[in-house]
């Protein structure tokens, strides 16, 4: 109830926006404010009634919706699910309040689409019905295809489109697939057909037909992370999309590609997965290396951090593929590290954005002197993002790489050069645009964050400090997913190098004692 | 006792924090907090050695977890300290020549417009110094290590509106980083052979897990040792620490000559019982601490800014300590450690007396300055004491230690290494004089409204140097082995006996040593004797240069034009990295930029396009008339009855 409750407060708040006449045109945006409000403060009790340390799914909601198809209406959590709708109304919040100044024309439609764009991402995160979550999973893209197209910058158009076309493409394979299973579930169970996930799990299909299988399925949430080569839709949709767009697509949307890999794609999957981990595998540490250096020679600041998240998401996708509890816990961790530390840069960004109208990085340089509490918030998020220890971005980048050590070493000597390229570019960056003489004269007179400003900054801030120093809460919620992860994919692994490792030294210790 | 130790970091965590979140609050007052949090760990850590002292041989390590910081699966970082003799004599080092530093700072610091910034950054500082040397795991360590190496960024980056002190800021972190690379690719192995990262449990494990002498180890330690050159600049990482010295002197004298950048020679001495078992390794930690001596003591020898010559002396005295390290040396490596933090937090706080005489923020050139004596008695008596110190003349600090370590090699066999650092050291005390005599010997050499100006520190700022030097002088005294005396060493033995136990024969023994017919006492003194003529000699040639025939200088640079342009130029090394790494990296990003925007882009842009094209083409067919559509009905009719006919 509590979780059907969350969903739709936003979609119904959406609909009462509906009838604020546009004559108060002023007032949109607070209602919307507040409406947002409801699913973030519904996170406590949420938070409060939840059964930690377990890996089942809590909280069900089981009504039939189409029960001739086999749909039903069937929404349930575990842990990932938990800190990632917190992270959805945190972030959608903190969006609309990040909107109030930069969105002139149009608020009406604008916070409708807000509204809408995260029911959909809530229920993606909440749906046990495949068919239901394709449904919100695709309901994403229509509010965010606006979102970009009509209040974006100067090429939204071609953005947007850009961003439909290959989020969709991605979609009609899955849609595809998705219904393969679901008649070889009707076939092999009989009874009433259901889109129940549960179900596709152990349907016992062939090898070669399951690695197929799994191409077509995961495609749409690999364009979604994204992974390189399928990554170019990022740059143009973060650039052009306002920055509330932008906070919601680093911090959510990107999320819901690799919520969908782990919630679906690998238990109905798991022995293609496996063969298919070295194919993955390669295509994230290219997009660890090639993201930080295409983002390193950017001068569009919105441009560098849309491919530092190519880099970053790499790192958290080898994380998972690690596909031990380490590994999986640090790439679970790091969805919400990354939201937090690239939608606070977007965040940031914004806000110069909307002082100077300009993105390029030669217009900046001195801000530290004249903005000196923004350049606090940015140094925080930018320090988050490069994973100093102390804030957030260390616990999960340091548990995805310990995570990896464990089962694929070449890997982790790679992904760890993401240490190195990351201070650089975003070292960089801040280097250009806070530090040394104000060279433009315009940048003399901005004005410091305003009460706004710094309370959209400020949440942000705490939390990547207390994830940062006491994870062990949130570790604790996560684990549990974790642990089931590595369990279905388990039987197809082969021993990791450090097992035999250990039963070497086991053996050579005893032929030791026989001498 | 113990359960006070958590506020060893804390209180100047908790003073950075307080002039972090309200500078207005704490205002005038920040460098006030700032000291006395720091003189609340002083006296906390004082406390603590103290009970360790009168315990003698029955204290045992302290190892207290406070909560878990990182939990997962069979990972387990526990939040919580370690603290034994090594600990304790780090924690002496960091809290006494930090508050001594505060206090000079409060002075030197006064009027700056970003004195509370300055103040939240400094004791944010010593919270992780605190922490990377009290922390009970690896990973710990590592928070402090970087921890400190942020500090160390927004502090050289302090003056940041000028451009060459964000960039050193930047090249700073960057380079670090470099180092952690290994670091923590190390770490990450340690983990996965030894299922723990608490120092106990690693060195529990170790000796069953690792072959001594074999390759994991080896190569687990060399990645573990890339984090310490490039944390303790060390070749070919050391690039960072000279322009370090954009930030202000404090700054200078804390974080990159007393502490922090012995964070490398700290984690090598704590892990002893693993770099112990790698001998190939100690041969490189021994090696590359041995040519950086050499190395950077040759560039100090002709630089002209004063703050720039103590850095690469600082980079110099750091190697010594990995050469100590290398030859097994722990506890020699230590005592240079902690003699070197005194006399060169003297020299730096005494170079930033003269800046604050020259109303200069970061670099004077010495041959602007000369006679100083006359104006700033204090500092030029500070001074000299230290340059004495340094310069290996007993009986002050610097002797004992730096002799200990030269005859350490040479007993384990690096005659080398022993050979390198002697020629080391006559540079060393070359250049130090060098630059005592150009800036305080001899007549002022600087404008005539520079002169006027010339005046000696208030007392807040030359009290702490006169502290320095007396410690200067009198603490090599805890060891003092030609004379028989060796607590220090006794102190720390319990630290390093597990590691010898299990080591491997790291070093073999000196083949001239065991065939001498001496005994090995008296060449211990005609060792020592050596170090010191040389180190005489070459105070000698300082003099004669640069005082008694100024234009020596001169003719010798005309003379060896080609060798000093070299040196002066610091073997290009920065040019070469910038051309042969930076512009290489910079290069490649930018064939990913195209590749991304000319390959991936425009090649699916291209895709886009020749389907639109074709969508065109097809689309002709629609063209809106009756007959073409009937004749296309026809055609479909004719086509299937032909089809139908054949297959039937």
């Amino acid at each position: 109830m509590l979780l059907t409750l969350i969903l739709f407060t936003p979609l119904i708040g959406a609909l009462l926006l509906l009838l604020v006449p546009r004559a108060f045109e002023g007032t949109h945006k607070h209602v919307a404010l507040f409406v947002s409000l409801i699913p973030l403060a519904l996170c406590v009790p949420m938070l409060m009634a939840f059964q930690y340390g377990q890996s089942d799914f809590q909280m069900g909601v089981l009504v039939p919706w189409i029960p001739a198809l086999g749909v039903d209406f069937r929404l349930g959590i575990d842990g990932m699910s938990l800190i990632l709708i917190v992270l959805t109304t945190l972030l959608t919040t903190l969006s609309i309040a990040a909107s109030f100044r930069s969105i002139e024309k149009m608020q009406k439609e604008y916070y409708f689409f807000m509204l809408v764009l995260e029911t959909g991402m809530l229920g993606s995160f909440m749906a046990l019905d495949l068919f239901l979550f394709y449904l919100f999973f695709e309901l994403l893209l229509v509010p965010m295809y606006f979102i970009i197209g009509v209040w974006g910058g100067k090429e939204r158009v071609y953005a947007s489109i850009k961003f439909f076309l290959y989020t969709a493409f991605g979609s009609v394979l899955l849609l595809l697939v998705m219904f393969y299973l679901y008649f070889q579930a009707w076939r092999l169970y009989g009874g009433a057909p259901s889109f129940n996930y549960v179900n596709f799990v152990n349907l016992g299909l062939d090898a070669s037909v399951q690695r197929w299988l799994f191409v077509g399925f995961v495609l749409a949430f690999l364009i979604k992370m994204p992974l390189f080569p399928f990554h170019t839709w990022l740059p143009y949709a973060h650039t052009e999309a306002p920055t509330a767009g932008s906070v919601i697509l680093a911090g959510v949307l990107l999320k819901t590609g690799v919520y969908g890999f782990l919630r679906f794609a690998v238990p109905i999957f798991p022995e293609a997965v496996v063969y298919f981990t070295p194919w993955l595998m390669a295509l994230a540490l290219i997009g660890v290396i090639y993201g930080a250096m295409v983002a390193m020679v950017q001068q569009d600041v919105k441009k560098l951090v849309a491919y530092s998240s190519v880099s970053h998401m790499g790192v958290l996708l080898a994380g998972l593929l690690a596909w031990n509890v380490q590994g999986l816990s640090g790439g679970i961790l790091q969805m919400i590290n990354h939201g937090l530390s690239t939608g606070g840069l977007f965040l940031v960004v914004g806000m110069i954005y909307d002082r100077r109208h300009t993105r390029d990085v030669e217009q900046f340089g001195g801000i530290a002197k004249v903005m000196p509490v923004y350049a606090a918030f940015f140094m925080i998020f930018a320090l988050s993002s490069i994973g100093l220890p102390g804030l957030n971005g260390f616990v999960g980048e340091f548990l995805i790489l310990a995570g990896l050590m464990g089962s694929n070493i070449t890997a982790t000597v790679l992904a760890a050069t993401g240490v190195i390229l990351g201070a650089a570019y975003l070292l960089r960056l801040y280097k250009r645009m806070m530090f040394g003489p104000i060279t433009v004269e315009e940048n003399r007179g901005l004005s410091d964050l305003d009460k706004r400003e710094f309370s959209i900054l400020l949440p942000i801030a705490i939390a990547c400090f207390i994830i940062g120093m006491y994870p062990q809460p949130i570790l604790k919620t996560i684990e549990p997913t974790a642990q089931q992860i590595t369990e279905s994919v388990k039987p197809y692994l082969s021993e990791p190098w450090y097992e035999a490792q250990a039963q070497e030294i086991h053996s050579e210790a005893e032929t030791g004692t026989e001498h | 006792m113990n359960a006070y130790f958590w506020l060893i970091p804390i209180l100047p965590g908790l003073a950075a924090a307080l002039n972090g979140l309200a500078p207005k609050a704490t205002g005038r007052m920040a460098g006030h907090l700032a000291v006395l949090a720091m003189l609340g760990s002083l006296a906390i850590s004082s406390m603590a050695l103290f009970a360790a002292l009168t315990a003698g041989h029955a204290f045992q390590p302290i190892d207290i977890d406070y909560f878990t910081w990182i939990g997962v699966g069979g990972l387990n970082i526990p939040f919580g300290v370690y603290v034994d003799q090594l600990s304790l004599v780090m924690m002496m080092v960091v809290s006494f020549v930090g508050s001594v530093i505060f206090i000079y700072a409060t002075g030197y610091m006064h009027g700056d417009p970003g004195y509370v910034r300055f103040f939240t950054y400094l004791p944010l500082f010593t919270f992780f110094m605190f922490l990377l040397v009290m922390g009970n795991s690896l990973p710990l360590l590592f928070v402090g290590w970087e921890g400190v190496g942020l500090c160390s960024y927004l502090l050289i980056g302090y003056f940041y509106d000028r451009d060459y002190a964000a960039a050193a800021g930047m090249k700073a972190f960057i380079v670090n980083r470099i180092g952690d690379f290994g670091f923590l690719l190390g770490m990450l192995l340690l983990f996965w052979y030894t299922g723990s990262l608490k120092f106990t449990g690693l060195f529990e494990a170790a000796p069953g897990v690792f072959t001594a002498g074999g390759a994991v180890i080896t190569v687990i330690t060399l990645l573990l040792f890339v984090g310490a050159t490039g944390k303790s600049a060390q070749l070919p990482l050391y690039v960072w620490l000279p322009d370090a010295m954009a930030g202000p002197t404090p700054v200078s004298a804390l974080i990159h000559a007393a502490t922090m950048v012995t964070a490398g020679i700290y984690m090598i001495a704590r892990l002893n019982p693993l770099f112990s078992m790698a001998p190939v390794t100690l041969l490189v930690v021994g090696t590359i601490g041995g040519l950086t001596a050499l190395f950077a003591a040759s560039i100090a020898l002709v630089q002209r800014d004063s703050k720039k010559i103590l850095a690469y002396s600082t980079v110099s005295q750091l190697g010594y300590m990995f050469l100590a390290l290398g030859s097994g040396a722990y506890i020699a490596a230590i005592f240079h450690l902690m003699t070197h933090a005194f006399f060169k937090a003297c020299l730096f706080l005494g170079a930033g007396s003269v800046l604050h005489a020259f109303h200069r923020d970061t670099d004077v050139d010495v041959f602007e300055a000369g006679g100083l004596r006359k104006y700033m008695p204090y500092t030029r008596a500070t001074f000299l004491i230290a340059t004495i110190a340094i310069s290996g003349i007993p009986p002050l600090a610097g002797f004992w230690s730096k002799d200990e370590i030269l005859w350490e090699a040479f007993a384990a066999g690096r005659v080398f290494l022993w050979f390198l650092g002697i020629l080391a050291a006559f540079c060393t005390a070359f250049y130090m004089f060098r630059l005592y005599n150009l800036l305080f010997s001899g007549e002022f050499r600087g404008t005539e409204d520079q002169r006027h100006h010339l005046h000696e520190s208030p007392a807040v700022m030359w009290l702490p140097l006169a502290v320095l030097a007396a410690f200067s002088i009198c603490i090599g005294c805890v060891n003092m082995p030609l004379l028989g005396y060796t607590g220090f060493h006794d102190f720390l033995h319990p630290v390093f006996a597990h590691g010898a136990a299990h080591g491997a024969e790291a070093v073999e023994e000196n083949a001239f040593l065991a065939s001498s017919f001496l005994s090995e006492h008296m060449l211990e003194w005609i060792f020592a004797g050596i170090s010191v003529v040389v180190a005489v000699v070459a105070i000698l040639f300082a003099r004669v240069f640069y005082v008694w025939f100024p234009n020596m200088p001169e003719r010798m640079r005309e003379a060896f034009s080609s060798i000093h342009t070299i040196l002066f130029n610091k073997y290009y090394v920065d040019e070469m990295y910038h051309a042969g790494f930076i512009q290489t990296y910079f290069n490649g990003c930018g064939a990913a930029n195209w590749f991304d925007n000319r390959v991936i882009i425009a090649g699916l842009n291209g895709l886009a396009n020749t389907v639109r094209g074709l969508a065109d083409r097809l689309r002709r067919i629609q063209t809106g008339l009756a007959p073409h559509y009937a004749l296309g009905t026809l055609a479909g009719m004719v086509f299937l009855v032909v089809v139908f006919l054949l297959c039937y």
